[in-house]
């Protein structure tokens, strides 16, 4: 059976890609931001994960308000991430895993968790950013895992509760470790922490509530379940329901987890960033 | 009574909630400004605004909005700040341009409020 080594969450700014494509690393406005990743690619180095769950948010670029799936899994050979309107570069697929998608397709509807499956799905930074910043040169690094994207809906309300979130990534859990397979699976989660980009209020960041949230989802991720969509608007702002991609992926680990990293900082671009590894017990 | 207008949420102030009642209001624009994922579009509507906005049916309250570059005029016109964010890119705004708009700052004077949080 397969094994769940552990998640990682980390904001996915889309200037993060363009820093990265400039090697901006040392550069005084993104160096305390990239330091938040040298223990992460120490720690994918030691481990080496078969497959990676990508949990993350479209933002416009594989669905529409046409037809938008609150929970969406990708089911293809590969995925491409296109061009999001800026006209950046394309980087070449991902490979996917579509036997790893059936899999979890198959046992989350079994758990009544009805999902969209998806055999064409174009990824954006949401998806490509982590990539990016876990395995660098993605997705050419010879340790890059194939890949199942998970999309989950925060363009449009309603949107998931955090309860359905974290219970979302139980049953995600599961689901991996039922996969007949000798095969490490990683758990990406990806978004926020807190900002705003529309409205009088853009630019709000909540430093005390993305430190309470950083706290509770390491050790006590029920607690968070107590917060309501709109208190989670209210506090990490419009785009900081993002959070609900690391409630998914804290979701999957299980209780029993080990803090390895963890980044914080103020501002990348609007966004408070923040980057947690946590490792499941062996 | 909340059925009529389809409110779910609560008041927060500078916050537009994009809820079903803003995703109807807003369709028009939202699928036009989705539609600048593609590169010809962006073309298209750089040569003929007036055209390429008349095609996708939006309303005169759209329509205003954009030819004022009136980002708040957008949302409350039901614009969705992802969607936005692509239009945005054809006039090379960062969002950081576009929260300095939305608050009446200049774009140095909003990167350092984001600082001020720190
Ligand atoms: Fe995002």
């Amino acid at each position: 059976m397969a094994k769940v080594l552990g998640g990682i969450t980390t904001s996915h700014i889309p200037a993060v890609g363009n820093a990265i494509q400039k090697e901006l690393y040392d550069d005084p406005y993104w160096k305390p931001f990239f330091d938040g990743y040298p223990k992460v690619h120490a720690w994918i180095k030691e481990h080496k994960p078969d497959y990676v769950v990508n949990i993350y948010n479209d933002h416009g670029l594989g669905f529409f308000l046409d037809q938008m799936p609150t929970f969406a899994i990708g089911a293809a050979q590969e995925y491409r991430n296109e061009d999001e309107g800026w006209g950046l570069p394309s980087l070449d697929p991902f490979p996917g895993a579509p036997e790893l998608s059936w899999h979890i397709i198959e046992s989350m509807v079994a758990d009544e968790f009805d999902i969209t499956s998806c055999q064409e799905l174009a990824v954006d930074h949401g998806f490509v950013v982590p990539m990016q910043l876990f395995w660098p040169g993605a997705p050419n690094n010879p340790d890059m895992p194939r890949a199942v994207p998970i999309s989950a809906n925060t363009v449009q309300h309603p949107i998931p509760t955090l309860k359905r979130a974290l219970d979302f990534g139980k049953a995600l859990g599961k689901a991996l470790r039922s996969f007949p397979e000798d095969a490490k699976i990683v758990i990406l989660g990806t978004g926020g922490l807190s900002h705003q980009l529309d409205g009088e209020r853009a630019g709000f960041i909540n430093k005390e509530f993305d430190q309470y949230c950083l706290e509770n989802i390491v050790s006590n991720p029920e607690e968070l379940t107590k917060i309501s969509r709109m208190e989670l608007v209210e506090k990490a702002g419009a785009q900081g329901t993002e959070f609900l991609m690391w409630m998914m992926m804290r979701g999957a680990l299980g209780d029993d987890v080990t803090e390895i990293t963890r980044n914080y900082h103020i501002p990348i671009s609007n966004t408070a960033a923040g980057t947690l590894l946590l490792e499941c017990a062996a | 009574m909340a059925h009529d207008t389809h409110d779910y949420h609560i008041d927060i102030p500078g916050t537009t909630v994009f809820d079903g009642k803003m995703a109807m209001k807003g369709y028009a624009l939202n699928k036009m400004c989705y539609g600048f994922n593609k590169a010809e579009n962006r073309e298209a509507f750089k040569a003929d605004p007036e055209g390429w906005m008349e095609k996708y049916g939006l309303n005169d309250e759209q329509k205003q909005a954009i030819r004022n570059s009136d980002i708040l005029g957008m949302i409350a016109a039901g614009g969705n700040i992802y969607y936005l964010a692509k239009l945005a890119g054809i006039f090379q705004l960062s969002v950081q341009d576009v929260g300095g708009l939305q608050t009446g700052r200049t774009t140095e004077e909003f990167q350092e409020f984001l600082k001020s949080q720190a």
